[in-house]
């Protein structure tokens, strides 16, 4: 894209964005300030769930469409351990396991018997995701669950300029989200599966063809991304509450996150979270009749400019 | 292949050749076709069994009770018509689009605002026919504009992005109450009566509804035939060499979704005026899956598929409750969804096709024929 | 034992015991046929079973006979889905021809199912749980009866108590539909009238979790906040909340203050005590037809059986409904010829009898029933339950307005900033 055009298209977001940020600064700065930190806090819950499905797309182009259902048994995993044992962080990893096993099985024993059928293993993930919903349902009954947060980030932090209370809860989601994108980009630059598994995204055929065991990394990748959902599952219990309901809520977000950051990017699948939480909160602070809609609108409006998403590369 | 060739090859089955994998080589032929091609496809047509059909389904209303005409045929011939909206277009233009639900809601809605609802102060009141041409209409625009957005992406998207629109517009139709009237959505938008009959009767609205059906059958079983549908089935099954021969390729995608969208526009009235209401729960996300459901139920081969699956779809659904619990009906539905997919993707057809082949391998006759042709 | 199964094996015993009183007192007449619809699937399938263990109980407590004829239920369930709910009615009126149909449970069901109604003048309808406004104020049907009052009426009076207790300023935080419209209205109506102002109103999008946004436009002035979400959603939100920082007293909604509420263990535990709420039912009613209707719902649906420890709302409503209508048939002896008529009648004039007061109805076939105004109170062990403050009688759906000054509840209506 030629520089003018490119600093034209700039202008033209950033712009609107500028003016608005400046009037609502000028009108209610604490207002403003305390929705730009919800907005951040709420992308990061979306990008470590965002990220766990555009991991598996991006290397076995896999929609998988039962992520949203993968988040909810996280949560209620994470919701019963908590209650037994009272530790949160026992809660995070029992719900990371438990999806990341449910993930793996669903690798080994459905999706890797039909390889480079996409769209009949998309069928698969809503089939699964229906069932998977029914079975939590009947089980779990339709109340809603929450998971208490740990003591120490339970309550507000006080005496913050301008903001003067914050969740500590949220801000620790913050940190959660950086430390997992860290921990992701470490994994997939740093270890050898890490390397196939961004080798795969690349090329498929020749990841076959140097010898690796493909299986295994596509068996790995799927557990990873499914407990990714899961953990994330865990996170939003606490903010945010499990009921009926939520898989979809939270597979629409990745859809969107995804779409607007580009397939099979974590770079991507993160600035789509932050465009899409500060849009979503943005939104239910200023205009919250038509948020929802409004978000949907950026994602057409992405499409119809973009159709590889904003990082997004060619298939 | 010489011109007679390619008469034979039209009249021995389209969908069959499409499979072969020979469409875009066909399509180029085709271009140059002449006319006359259509008498011999109807003659070559009807069969037997055809004929045994279509008089079951016009006696049917006259010896099932009313409850069974209406809720039975009538609404799976008005869901069946919305699923061979994404039976054309996913079986024969390779997109599964999740948003034909929308478009026949769009038409609903339309049909509400536009004609005679229980919100008087929103309705406007148009005559009946006015407001259904109209609703069509405008949903036709919709799926255009839904077909420009999703044609340029490839397979996988198509799904997550016409599920991203559909569920875009059913918030719009939930939040917003100026036009959609949000959450309750219009109640009381029913069938006219014209000349004298009232076409809220189950027996008249089956009809209605059945002629509407075939109409979109037969529409889409000839259109598959013209070089419109032969260049579709080419764009599904390579749209590179497609796009090499000179075929406008989005172009021909985005026409597909517009006539896929007036089949589920009409598709849309009708369940509408069945219902006797448009809720923003009827372009809900369980709604536009169920549709997905329905299709690839039946299967996707062919264009009465859809049918079929509608049909063991509202079975289901009205008497499971019947048989098991009517709260594991979610539970029933994805599994007989999961066991399709996994076991027979081409859905009930599929069954039915392998079903006929087995017994033809236990007739001795199609035997020894076999092993004959094989020295 | 999963709930549905316990539904389900306890439908089979509840057969088994008609079937055993139908064998001891043989019907003279043919049985006469009821059909239940409820939710019994999506997030209101607790509400649901709870609903038909109500409706069961009324007939239990009848022995499963009413005037020499034995009671037949045919169960049907939805989806809060106004065309499932239409279409499993159809099936149990057309299908399966039954005289009497009980349901639906939610407010959009309600109206649709109220149109149908009008296509089937042989069969009598009597409501669920639904309480929407337009149900019986809006082209009500002759056939359609509704025993159970609306949202709107199931906040009367909360508004003068909200003032007694000296707020003045409130700020509304509900779900952006039909229910809590009514909800905000019972309340502001009155609220409005006697002098409280109301400057913001915060509609949260339906389902939508995170009420941070809202929270941060709480203003600083106002005395109160009414909040009308669900428990567990009034939960999240007391978390939020308090996490931010907030310290304002809340008034509830009459599905708000539940027991997940009162079991809330977070820090500001102790400024939920004189939290006002109103509704129309109250745990700690201490009349004796209450403390009956509650021994005898214990009885038959233990907690092990997986009843609740106290039957909920949709437990009395639908009780309410289905007593109506045996009740009914019990004073026109069983007589449902020449298209219910007398039935319709006596249902029409019936002054019912309920565990919380009596009710009536009014032109629209729709109740004039009786609220309760409950406020939290600690206990001796330091537990937190709804006492009840005042108990309010005869609460048409006009709310002692006049027809020409009653707008139905909705986004911007009532408003008075």
């Amino acid at each position: 894209m030629s520089r003018f055009w490119r600093a034209f298209w700039i202008a033209a977001v950033a712009g609107p964005i500028a003016l608005f940020a400046g009037w609502a600064l000028w009108d209610n700065a604490r207002l403003f300030v305390t929705t730009l930190l919800n907005g951040i806090t709420l992308a990061a819950l979306y990008f470590i769930v965002a990220s766990g499905f555009t991991l598996v797309f991006g290397l076995m182009r896999n929609v998988n469409l039962a992520h949203g259902s993968l988040y909810m048994l996280g949560g209620y995993v994470g919701y019963l351990v908590a209650g037994r044992t009272g530790y949160f962080v026992l809660a995070l990893a029992a719900g990371f396991l438990v999806a990341a096993l449910v993930g793996l099985a669903m690798q080994l024993a459905v999706f890797r018997h039909m390889p480079g059928e996409d769209l009949r293993q998309t069928m698969v993930t809503i089939g699964l995701s229906i069932v998977l919903a029914d079975l939590m349902l009947w089980q779990l009954g339709a109340l809603a669950h929450q998971v208490e947060p740990p003591y120490v980030l339970s309550g507000p932090l006080r005496e913050l300029p301008l903001v003067k209370a914050y969740s500590k809860y949220r801000l620790s989601l913050l940190a959660m989200g950086i430390l997992i994108g860290v921990l992701l980009w470490l994994f997939l630059t740093r270890t050898r599966v890490g390397m196939m598994i961004r080798a795969g995204v690349d090329d498929r055929a020749m990841l076959d063809a140097t010898g690796v065991n493909v299986n295994l990394v596509f068996a790995a990748t799927f557990a990873v991304g499914a407990g990714l959902a899961g953990l994330g599952g865990v996170i939003g219990a606490v903010e945010l509450s499990i009921v009926p309901g939520e898989d979809l809520r939270l597979l629409l977000a990745s859809l969107v996150v995804v779409i607007v950051g580009g397939m099979g990017s974590i770079p991507g699948a993160a600035l789509g979270a932050l465009i899409l939480g500060v849009a979503e909160t943005f939104g239910l602070a200023y205009a919250p009749t038509y948020s929802v809609v409004f978000t949907f609108v950026i994602l057409v409006l992405v499409l119809a400019f973009r159709p590889r998403g904003i990082l997004g590369r060619p298939a | 292949m010489s011109a007679a060739q390619w008469r034979g090859a039209m009249n021995a089955g389209a969908g069959r050749l499409a499979r072969a994998g020979g469409a875009p080589a066909r399509a180029a032929g085709v271009a140059v076709e002449g006319r006359g091609q259509a008498r011999a496809w109807i003659s070559g047509m009807v069969r037997p069994h055809h004929l045994v059909v279509l008089a079951f389904l016009f006696v049917y209303p006259f010896y099932a009770s009313p409850f069974l005409t209406y809720q039975i045929g009538a609404q799976a011939l008005a869901l069946g018509l919305i699923a061979l909206s994404l039976t054309l277009l996913g079986g024969y233009g390779g997109m599964v689009s999740l948003a034909q639900m929308t478009v026949a809601g769009i038409a609903g809605y339309m049909l509400a605002i536009l004609g005679t609802s229980g919100e008087a102060g929103i309705s406007l009141g148009w005559p009946w026919w006015l407001a259904a041409l109209l609703g069509i209409g405008i949903a036709t625009l919709a799926a255009t504009l839904i077909g420009w957005l999703s044609a340029r992406t490839e397979g996988i998207y198509t799904i997550m992005i016409t599920i991203a629109i559909g569920v875009a517009f059913y918030y719009l139709c939930l939040q917003n109450y100026s036009v959609f009237n949000g959450f309750q959505g219009f109640q009381r938008v029913y069938a006219p009566t014209v000349l004298g009959i009232d076409f809220r009767d189950p027996v008249p609205f089956y009809f209605v509804a059945l002629a509407c059906a075939l109409a979109g059958y037969f529409f889409v079983v000839y259109l598959l035939r013209t070089p419109f549908g032969i260049a579709l089935q080419g764009v599904r099954d390579n749209a590179r060499r497609m796009g090499a021969l000179g075929f406008n390729v989005t172009a021909h995608r985005v026409a597909a979704y517009a006539v896929a969208g007036v089949i589920a526009a009409v598709g849309g009235i009708l369940l509408t005026w069945y219902n006797g209401l448009i809720a923003p729960n009827s372009v809900g996300i369980s709604a536009l899956v169920n549709i997905l459901i329905i299709a690839i139920l039946g299967g996707m081969g062919h264009p009465v598929g859809p049918f079929l699956g509608a049909i063991v779809f509202v079975l289901l659904q009205t008497f499971a409750i019947d048989l098991i619990d009517r709260e594991r009906f979610n539970l029933l539905i994805g599994l007989v969804f999961l066991g399709i997919v996994l076991f027979s993707p081409d859905g009930l057809l599929g069954l039915w096709a392998r079903l006929r082949e087995k017994l033809a391998t236990l007739r001795p006759r199609a035997a020894f024929n076999r092993r004959r042709s094989q020295r | 034992m999963t709930c549905s199964k316990r539904v389900f094996l306890r439908t089979l015993a509840g057969a088994a015991v008609f079937a055993a009183f139908s064998a001891a007192a043989p019907a003279q007449q043919p049985p006469v046929r009821i059909g239940l619809l409820a939710t019994l699937e999506g997030p209101f399938a607790a509400g649901g079973a709870d609903g038909m263990r109500g409706a069961e109980l009324a007939v239990r407590q009848r022995g499963g006979v009413v005037a020499g004829r034995r009671i037949e239920i045919i169960k049907a369930s939805s989806n809060a889905n106004p065309d499932v709910a239409v279409n499993a009615t159809r099936k149990l009126v057309e299908q399966d021809k039954v005289d009497i149909m009980v349901g639906p449970l939610s407010g959009s069901e309600g109206i649709a199912v109220k149109e149908y109604s009008k296509t089937q003048p042989h069969v009598t309808f009597i409501n669920g749980s639904s309480g929407a406004q337009a149900t019986t104020l809006v082209n009500p049907s002759p056939n359609f009866f509704r025993f159970n009052t609306d949202g709107a009426q199931w906040m009367y009076g909360l508004g003068r108590a909200a003032l007694e207790k000296g707020y003045k300023r409130v700020m509304v935080i509900a779900e952006d539909y039909a229910f809590p419209y009514s909800q905000v209205q019972g309340f502001m109506s009155e609220f409005c009238r006697l002098g409280g102002r109301v400057p913001v109103k915060a509609w949260v999008p339906l389902g939508g979790k995170d009420y941070s946004s809202v929270i941060a436009r709480i203003p600083k002035d106002v005395d109160a906040l009414l909040v009308v979400l669900g428990g567990a959603d009034a939960v999240n939100f007391l978390n939020q909340y308090e996490a931010a920082g907030g310290d304002k007293p809340m008034i509830g909604g009459s599905i708000t203050v539940s027991q997940d509420v009162l079991n809330y263990k977070g820090k500001r535990r102790d400024s939920l005590v004189g939290t006002l709420s109103a509704g129309p039912l109250a745990d700690a009613y201490d009349a004796p037809e209450w403390k009956a209707f509650v021994a005898d719902y214990q009885k038959n649906y233990p907690v092990s059986a997986g009843g609740y420890p106290s039957p909920s709302l949709f437990a009395l409503v639908y009780y309410i409904n289905m007593k109506a209508a045996l009740d009914g048939l019990e004073a026109v002896k069983g007589d449902l010829s020449d298209g219910q008529r007398k039935y319709r009648e006596a249902l029409s004039k019936m002054v019912l009898k309920t565990p919380v007061g009596e009710v009536r109805l009014d032109e629209n076939r729709q109740a004039i029933g009786t609220t309760f105004i409950t406020e939290v109170v600690k206990d001796a062990q330091g537990n937190l339950f709804n006492r009840v403050l005042r108990k309010v009688d005869n609460v048409s759906q006009l709310l002692g307005m006049r027809k020409e000054e009653f707008k139905i509840g909705s986004r911007d209506e009532p408003s008075c900033p």
